[in-house]
């Protein structure tokens, strides 16, 4: 992969919509469903072992959870049929009680009417509503009012609105393993599995999908996203399926991964987001939620449980990292961060993101003022997370074809060894994180706060996080001379690292040191009202916002780079 | 754990293979051989010769069920599982010629308790002035960098060869994070006389056979001081306590360590004439130098090259452990075993136990 961009015109895989698997998918929606929620209820049998007992006990769980989820904590979004469904469940549990006398036959035919009911109503939930018509006027108005503004912004003069010297393509760089993708993509199916900084990232990478001419991804996009009105069409046009975090429970859970899977393996190109929700401390996940991603194993071993051995039935990871110098929630990621470090929460409804008018307006301001984005594409990997070639085919340490159908094999048969699959998935959660470190690209602006967040650090060694985060304002000032040759430092390892084929660097960290480090304030959180960090009059760095700079300084987490300021 | 093994029908007159026939992997070999044909590779013709003409292994017998070759690729097309029971030094090279011939249908379930270090290309132990944990691969680490194989397991246990090889009645454990392994481990491996254990915590497992090699070199230095029971205790306790110490640092869970592998596997090798770590502390103790020992040892005592490796580790991590600083200024600095000693009662231990 190459540091550097090429744009490009990409012609569509398949050109025929009617081929795309989403499209197919989208017409046999209502069998799909179907399908889905009989699996996710033999699953739900399974898990609890054939036991009635054990399978009441998780009916009423879900029913308790979801009466109070529906008193404490309603949405928008949320159907309004919902009590009564929920009502019509207890009464069947609590009053409907199969006769004592009646034989376990028919008691277990009752309970499992009730898990069915619950499974179909959970599937049509989740299940998208991909439109072909809406995705087209979504590609259009994404594409031709973007660069609109951003060539109204860059070129000067009258008429600059209708130029077309800038395209997407200069605002958005996609680097790195594109025609692999395309390849593989038009052979095989695809996982792919972004960084998750911002609610923008879906839409980028929407963008991004279509503009390498790939047929759209279907993808679990948190259900809190459909209650902001312009997110929810968006998403509709672009084959998202909902995921709601609010339900934990057994069969919800059970149900969302059937659908994942059973959506690979009909053939469609997915899209996790495996860190779950966005960083909220601006580090690159290392830690990634598994359950989505298991369902990528999954669909492998079920693939070559039904005889697909060749490349057509083969599951190709794709992770991709998306860059920016800016995100605009940052302000309320960093805090939540901080305030509640690791507890999971539902989502607060009121950061930055959460109006359409508040997106619409910083939309407009990202597209015309300058700040780049580059979205990274890695290499493929099998479900293992070993790399494989342009055929497909996967590869060991020393390029040897191997056949990735070996990993699921017992006695030279396909097995069904659900813990084998978990021990696989985490594999493929750490291989995922490494391929994150390697092909994000660095910017000017990680570079800057990064080395002002350690030199801070280091002037207050004997303090911890939250009393760093607290020094007053006068402690915080670096002069400009020992900010460079800090800088310097740190851009001399990075291009070691770089050199190692640990990393990339954006094009603009080729320029002299002066300029870089002018580049990186210039852009560090720029759309801010308070400023990670600026230069003052009196030529010394400081910031505005000391949680904001410690967010943009996570994102060069990871490096050990850290260890340069000790 | 349970003990039943599901999948035990169709693959029973798969020959099973084991790597490297020593005095451990005759035993290993042995016992396989009860239940299943058996193919051991060796490195040497004239070692497979004598398998497979003499039902012998350097004058050690076998079981009539075993033959040997010295093609990796024949026993990788053949069998399965198989058991790789090489010294620690020659590991890597081993993992490396068998890597073409692997595939990830292979399931290996090794049993040497030894580490190596992974270091950049091109440097040696004693080039580098600092190691860190990731540094550090156990074998079962060394399988999954150098082949494609991901269903490993690793064997554990007070397994004296020479005892095992008498059929004396023992147990091991079989740690692998795959439940398949483990049961697989058992069914190829229990017998009346040989109980198997399963733990998931391969790491910790691992840990506990290498850490307590070095352990027993202490204890056949205090023996060879002439001293008793009552030091020997000492020595196993506080032993036991520095193992953890260290295995957690290097990644092991503290209750693998309280378990068979871990003081099961320490009293035994602190008290047997038997081990050869013990032979090395004892023989020290008397008098003779690390050269002298070597020279005139069979195959080598794993304890040695642990002790080596984990005082760079913990002069990279500022870590203490105060038995293993000493045996390593007594193994590689002509450091005397009654000073050391002399320096571990004045030690500041003063808490009993802090792991728990």
């Amino acid at each position: 992969m190459t540091d550097d961009y090429i744009k490009h015109k990409y012609a569509p895989i398949i050109p025929e919509k009617d081929e795309w698997p989403v499209v197919k998918l989208a017409k046999s929606r209502k069998s799909f469903v179907q399908s889905v929620a009989g699996i996710s209820k033999d699953k739900i049998i399974s898990i609890t072992g054939n036991n009635l007992d054990l399978l009441k006990e998780e009916l009423e769980t879900t029913l308790y959870r979801e009466k109070l989820r529906i008193k404490q904590n309603p949405w928008l979004v949320d159907p309004d049929d919902e009590e009564e469904f929920w009502s019509e469940v207890r009464s069947a549990l609590v009053q409907g009680s199969p006769d004592p006398n009646s034989t376990e036959e028919e008691k277990k035919q009752f309970y499992h009417q009730i898990l069915t009911s619950i499974t179909t109503r959970y599937a049509e939930e989740i299940a998208s509503n991909f439109k072909h018509s809406h995705y087209k006027a979504t590609r259009k108005l994404v594409t031709f009012g973007f660069s609109r503004l951003l060539n109204a912004a860059r070129v000067k003069g009258f008429g600059s609105i209708f130029s077309k010297q800038f395209t997407l393509q200069d605002k958005i760089q996609i680097i790195g393993e594109t025609d692999q993708l395309r390849h593989l993509a038009s052979k095989g199916t695809i996982v792919m599995v972004p960084t998750h900084f911002s609610n923008l990232d879906s839409i980028l990478i929407g963008w991004t999908i279509s503009t390498l001419g790939m047929p759209p991804f279907v993808y679990g996009a948190g259900l809190n996203l459909f209650n902001i009105q312009i997110f929810a069409y968006f998403m509709n046009a672009l084959g998202a399926y909902k995921v709601d975090r609010r339900k934990k429970n057994l069969l919800y859970l059970e149900t969302l991964k059937t659908y994942s899977s059973e959506a690979i393996q009909f053939g469609c190109h997915s899209l996790f987001f495996p860190g779950g929700t966005r960083s909220r401390s601006g580090r690159i996940e290392d830690k990634l939620k598994l359950g989505l991603l298991s369902t990528a194993v999954e669909a492998q071993r079920a693939n070559y449980e039904k005889g697909a051995l060749d490349i057509s039935g083969k599951v190709f990871i794709v992770p991709v990292t998306i860059n920016y110098h800016f995100t605009l929630e940052a302000p309320s990621l960093i805090r939540e961060y901080l305030s509640l470090t690791g507890q999971e929460r539902y989502y607060k409804e009121s950061d930055e993101f959460s109006t359409s008018y508040k997106i619409s307006k910083f939309l407009v301001k990202f597209f015309t003022k300058g700040s780049d984005i580059s979205v990274s594409i890695g290499s493929a990997m099998d479900v293992l997370g070993n790399y494989v070639n342009m055929d497909g085919e996967s590869l060991d340490k020393d390029q040897r074809v191997i056949d990735t159908c070996d990993y699921f094999l017992s006695n030279g048969k396909v097995t069904v060894d659900p813990q084998r699959e978990e021990v696989y998935t985490q594999k493929l959660g750490d291989r995922i994180a490494e391929e994150f470190h390697k092909i994000n690209r660095i910017f000017s602006s990680h570079l800057v706060a990064f080395t002002a967040f350690e030199m801070i650090k280091k002037q207050n060694s004997k303090m911890d996080l939250f009393n760093l985060l607290r020094l007053p304002e006068e402690d915080l000032l670096l002069s400009y001379d020992d900010f460079r040759s800090g800088c310097q430092r740190v851009l001399n390892r990075i291009m070691e690292i770089r050199a190692e084929g640990k990393v990339h660097v954006a094009p603009h960290l080729k320029q002299g040191l002066d300029d870089i480090i002018a580049h990186g304030l210039e852009n560090v959180g720029m759309y801010h009202a308070k400023r990670p960090l600026i230069k003052t009059e009196d030529n010394k760095i400081t910031t505005q916002d000391m949680s904001l700079l410690f967010y943009y300084h996570n994102r060069l987490d990871g490096y050990e780079l850290e260890k340069l300021f000790k | 754990m349970a003990m039943s093994s599901k999948n035990s029908s169709n693959n029973t007159d798969k020959p099973v293979g084991v790597i490297g026939i020593g005095s451990f992997g005759t035993a290993i070999a042995n016992i396989l051989a009860e239940k299943s044909t058996v193919i051991v590779y060796a490195r040497k013709q004239e070692i497979v010769d004598e398998i497979n003409l003499q039902h012998s292994a350097e004058g050690r017998e076998l079981h009539t069920n075993i033959s040997a070759t010295t093609d990796p690729q024949l026993i990788c097309e053949t069998c399965e599982v198989m058991f790789p029971v090489v010294s620690s030094s020659g590991f890597r090279d081993v993992m490396r010629k068998f890597a073409p011939f692997l595939h990830p249908y292979h399931i290996l379930i090794h049993g040497t308790k030894g580490l190596v270090v992974n270091l950049p290309k091109g440097k040696t132990i004693s080039q580098v002035d600092k190691i860190a944990s990731d540094n550090i691969w156990t074998m079962s680490d060394v399988i999954q960098n150098e082949t494609v194989v991901v269903r490993v397991g690793c064997l554990a246990g007070p397994n004296l060869a020479k005892e095992l090889a008498m059929g004396q009645p023992a147990a091991t454990v079989v740690a692998s994070h795959f439940n398949e392994v483990i049961l697989e481990g058992q069914r190829l491996l229990r017998s009346d006389r040989f109980q198997v254990y399963g733990n998931q915590d391969i790491r910790g497992v691992e840990l506990s056979g290498v850490l307590k090699n070095t352990i027993a070199i202490a204890s056949g230095a205090l023996a060879g001081l002439g001293l008793g029971e009552n030091a020997r205790g000492l020595l196993i306790s506080r032993g036991m306590v520095e193992m953890i110490h260290l295995g957690k640092a290097l990644g092991g869970q503290t209750q693998s360590f309280i378990g068979l592998a871990g003081i099961g596997d320490l009293v035994a090798t602190c008290s047997s004439t038997f081990s050869r770590n013990y032979t090395v502390g004892y023989r020290l103790a008397k008098g003779e130098t690390l050269d002298q020992i070597n020279a005139s040892m069979e195959e080598v005592a794993e304890g040695i090259n642990t002790v080596r490796l984990l005082q760079t580790f913990l002069q990279g991590s500022g870590m203490r452990a105060p038995i293993t600083e000493n045996l390593y200024k007594v193994l590689f600095e002509g450091f005397k075993v009654e000073d050391a000693l002399h320096f571990l009662m004045k030690y500041p231990f003063n808490v009993d136990i802090d792991f728990l």
